[in-house]
């Protein structure tokens, strides 16, 4: 269905191709997987596919892409619209009508469809993606996951034999990620549709998927079962790796798999439960026992008719990092907004640091919190990195190269002389952190740090904050990412609609709730390991 | 929700009104009318919060006015100085023009009236931004007009986020401490956001791209040329002919023709053009009671006042009485703008969603704008 033959791809400007000699081909019915840390050319590769690249993009395509038997290089996207469905990355940015109805409908009209049959498409589509009742709301209004399914939808009426999609679960809740999933089984299953879909979320995709295309980070690529890729990729996800240390072959992709193998496993780390559940204790209460960095006490918040805080109380510590956690539109980013000074609550007590964040003037504020906002790039806008740490220093009063040497710290391989939007995810996002902590603010709050970050960049940001953890900085990160938060956190704060609804040690509060517990906790439940670290140094110390 | 079109005319007619009057009080029922209108009827979507920006630039542009009428003193004669400013000496070659000396009553009143006037026409149009959505209006656009209608979308969507994003930007950029003042802020704050705004445009435009949009039948590319022309002429006319009878540049006898003239070539070369378009419309915008009494409320606005001003000019152009006075008002114009504050209560109520803060997510690559080619 879907056949790429020798194809390259160069941008302009570029020394390299972005792709090099990919062969590819996909039947009709596959779940084709693509992955690759970020920057080897994922986008490009899905892009290619219905002829954005080179058509829309610039740049020059070698070989040939085929789809359903037509070629791109004499149809352009627009031309292969009945045939591939594409959804990009941010579906707000591709949106084009404000009604959900009207946004499905978009892509019928231009076909020419007739008006019965446009009708009858959108209700089938409405039922089968589940947005029945979100039919005539505003596309603005909607949740994150809800506008993904919007999209697909929009992307699935004019019944396209092939659909694209590019990070479809990177910026969703678990739930969310769920109902997306759930949306592209059916999909693939009932209808026979055949599906390339990209994602950094291995976790959350590869047991769905028929092949997967690895992209090397030089512009080729390696394609194979999903078992046999993830034997020896780079980029796997916790059950994989788990399966790694444990030594099973083949790897099991889902935790299903992983739980029948794991039973040995088990057998062998039951003594070690004891040991670990005290020493997690420990750290806890050594958490608790320096007095609270920040302390918010029922704190009410309302943005005109929706309430987005109703008494959230919480307590910061030193030496700790605490996730938060919850639903897209949970809270999660209006407490954070609260905590650093941004927004001011309508009611409630709130220190941070010996001050409060309503009154206190900015630049006394930054000393004591420092928020890196979930889009960096609205920090930055100088020209070069080295220029964005210059000005950055006159804004703090610093001496000069303060905020180069924590950069130097954090991330050593940020070229100074580069724009910081040409800086890959991971890159911007430590220009950023090294920005606020050159302030150095004891509590320093992240806002979804991990969008859009590879498994590379994931584990380098674990290391850093729990280093600034070990350094006496107390550390708050907004998050979807149940893995990072197994990883990183010591505490986990849930919020639901406004209100905590959980805040305990993040053993206890993820291993025991089905939506957010890691791979590695399902697999080895009800012992209490939550990542494959974990498990080898329980490994370690059983012998 | 409203047919677009509608709230177009109603602005339209509040514009034409607000053209023929300079009675303070007259203007500033029209724009209390728009804002209560918009206070009524707008939606949650993002460009409803336009209005506002809108007013603001009126606002601007009064003070603008006024420091002006101040600084040069013009040809307004008038007796009551109110302060006399150092006057400053200059050459002969600009003979005529006077900076500095006596500010009078007169002239300031006269910069403050004109100043309303414009700031009711942005009120109105404003009003139209914020309660019409841009890409409803563009669905009602003849297919013919597509490859405008890329343009349009793309540039529509972009401006209002724009706002949101500056609002976003601005709060961030407090995250690095000192919030920078003056020019410094404007540039730290317009960088991102111009960046963030261009990536969000070219990717809705190869969404758009994907999804189908400006797909065409074959049609000969002479038809095409001749069809375009003829829109893109009637269209030019159309907006010399407008301005010109609302500036009153023009005679009417003059006028009306060249609108006639220009509307129906644009009409024909859009109908011509449509032929070559196999689009199909999804349940069209209804245009139904309440869109027929929104336009006429406009209507009657504008009639009203135009009506009025050629009754009695004394009372709609206080400009032209030299002793300063209260201006009068002429119960028929101030009725015939009440009118327009009809849709508050004749139209169906915006459905009330619940307005949650868009998330963009990470910025890809900003595409390069030439189109790709093929080894």
């Amino acid at each position: 269905m879907i056949r790429f033959d020798d194809v390259s791809v160069t941008y302009p400007g570029a020394d390299s191709p972005a792709l090099r000699n990919v062969h590819l081909a996909l039947d009709e019915g596959e779940m084709g997987l693509v992955v690759g840390p970020t920057g080897a050319g994922k986008s490009t590769l899905l892009r290619a596919v219905n002829g954005l690249v080179p058509h829309f993009s610039g740049g020059t395509l070698a070989g040939s892409v085929t789809v359903d038997g037509r070629s791109t290089r004499e149809h352009r996207p627009r031309d292969l619209a009945d045939t591939v469905g594409v959804v990009l990355q941010d579906p707000t940015s591709g949106f084009v009508a404000d009604v959900v109805e009207d946004e499905l409908a978009f892509g019928m009209e231009w076909l020419g469809l007739a008006p019965p049959v446009m009708r009858r498409r959108v209700e089938e589509t409405l039922d089968l993606l589940g947005l029945t009742e979100l039919r005539s709301r505003t596309l603005a209004t909607l949740s994150g996951g809800q506008r993904q399914r919007v999209a697909i939808g929009a992307a699935l009426t004019v019944h396209p034999r092939v659909l694209v999609l590019d990070e479809p679960t990177s910026a969703l809740d678990p739930q969310g990620a769920e109902d997306v999933l759930a949306a592209l089984q059916r999909l693939v299953h009932d209808l026979g549709l055949t599906v390339l879909v990209a994602e950094h979320r291995l976790e959350r995709v590869v047991q769905y998927a028929d092949r997967v295309i690895e992209l090397t980070g030089d512009g080729t690529v390696r394609e194979g079962t999903p078992a046999d890729v993830m034997a020896h990729c780079p980029i796997a996800p916790p059950v994989v790796e788990l399966a790694r240390l444990a030594g099973w072959s083949p790897v099991p992709l889902s935790v299903r798999d992983a739980r029948r193998r794991a039973a040995g496993l088990r057998r062998e780390l039951e003594p070690q439960m004891d040991g670990h559940a005290t020493a997690d204790t420990a750290e806890a209460s050594a958490a608790g026992a320096a007095g609270p960095v920040a302390v918010a006490d029922d704190l009410r918040l309302r943005y005109g008719a929706v309430t987005a805080l109703r008494g959230v109380s919480l307590r910061l510590h030193r030496h700790e990092i605490v996730a938060l956690m919850g639903r897209n539109g949970a809270g999660k980013s209006s407490l954070l907004a609260c905590l650093a000074g941004l927004t001011r609550p309508a009611t409630g007590r709130l220190s941070v640091g010996g001050l409060d964040p309503r009154r206190a003037d900015p630049a006394d504020l930054v000393q004591a919190v420092g928020l890196v906002p979930q889009q960096p790039g609205d920090l930055l806008y100088a020209t070069s990195v080295a220029e964005e740490c210059r000005t950055a220093d006159e804004d703090g009063g610093r001496a000069v190269g303060s905020t180069h040497a924590v950069l130097e710290r954090l991330a050593p391989d940020v070229p100074l002389d580069r724009h910081p939007r040409d800086l890959s995810e991971g890159q911007r996002l430590m220009l950023a952190l090294a920005i606020v902590l050159a302030a150095q603010p004891q509590l320093l709050l992240l806002d979804e740090p991990t969008r859009g970050l590879d498994y590379q960049a994931k584990h380098r940001l674990v290391g850093v904050l729990r280093r600034l953890a070990a350094a006496g900085h107390s550390v708050v990160l907004a998050t979807h990412d149940v893995e990072l938060v197994a990883e990183s956190s010591h505490r986990v704060a849930i919020l639901a609609d406004g209100e905590l609804v959980a805040d305990g040690p993040v053993a206890g509060v993820l291993a025991s709730s089905p939506a957010f517990a890691p791979q590695v906790a399902k697999v080895m439940a009800p012992q209490p390991w939550l990542t494959v670290d974990d498990v080898a140094r329980a490994l370690g110390r059983a012998g | 929700m409203l047919h677009p079109g509608a709230w177009w005319l109603w602005a339209l007619g509040l514009v034409v009104a607000a053209t023929r009057t300079t009675n303070p009080l007259l203007l500033l029922a029209m724009i209390a009318v728009a804002a209560l209108v918009v206070a009524a009827r707008r939606t949650a979507s993002p460009w409803s919060r336009s209005f506002v920006a809108f007013l603001a630039l009126g606002a601007v542009l009064v003070v603008v006015r006024l420091v002006f009428a101040a600084l040069f003193v013009d040809a307004v004669p008038g007796a009551t100085v109110l302060v006399t400013l150092p006057e400053l000496a200059l050459p002969e070659v600009v003979a005529g023009l006077r900076v500095g000396g006596g500010v009078t009553a007169e002239a300031l009143l006269f910069a403050l009236y004109q100043g309303l006037q414009l700031m009711a026409v942005l009120a109105a149009v404003g009003a139209a931004n914020a309660l019409a959505d841009p890409r409803r209006l563009l669905r009602t656009v003849p297919g013919a007009l597509y490859e405008v209608g890329v343009a349009l979308v793309v540039a529509l969507t972009y401006a209002p986020r724009l706002v949101e994003d500056a609002v976003r930007v601005r709060r961030a950029q407090r995250l690095r401490g000192r919030p920078p003042r003056g020019l410094t802020g404007v540039a730290r704050t317009a960088v991102p956001v111009l960046e963030g705004g261009l990536a969000t445009s070219i990717d809705l435009a190869a969404a758009m791209d994907s999804r189908g949009f400006a797909r065409a039948a074959a049609v000969p590319v002479r038809w095409r040329r001749l069809s375009a022309s003829l829109v893109l002429l009637g269209l030019v006319g159309t907006i010399i002919a407008l301005f010109a009878l609302l500036g009153g540049g023009l005679l009417p006898t003059a006028g009306l023709p060249l609108l006639a003239i220009s509307t129906t070539l644009a009409i024909a070369g859009a109908l011509m053009a449509g032929r070559r378009s196999r689009r199909t419309r999804y349940r069209p915008d209804p245009w139904r009671v309440a869109e027929w009494v929104t336009a006429a409320s406009g209507v009657v606005a504008a009639v009203g006042v135009g009506a009025a001003a050629a009754l009695d000019p004394g009372a709609l152009d206080p400009v032209g009485i030299l002793p300063l006075a209260a201006p009068a008002i002429s119960a028929m114009a101030l009725a015939a703008v009440l009118v327009a504050a009809l849709p508050c209560v004749a139209t169906p109520p915006p459905p009330s969603g619940v307005p949650t803060s868009t998330s963009r997510p990470q910025q890809s690559r900003a595409g390069a704008s030439e189109a790709g080619v093929y080894a």
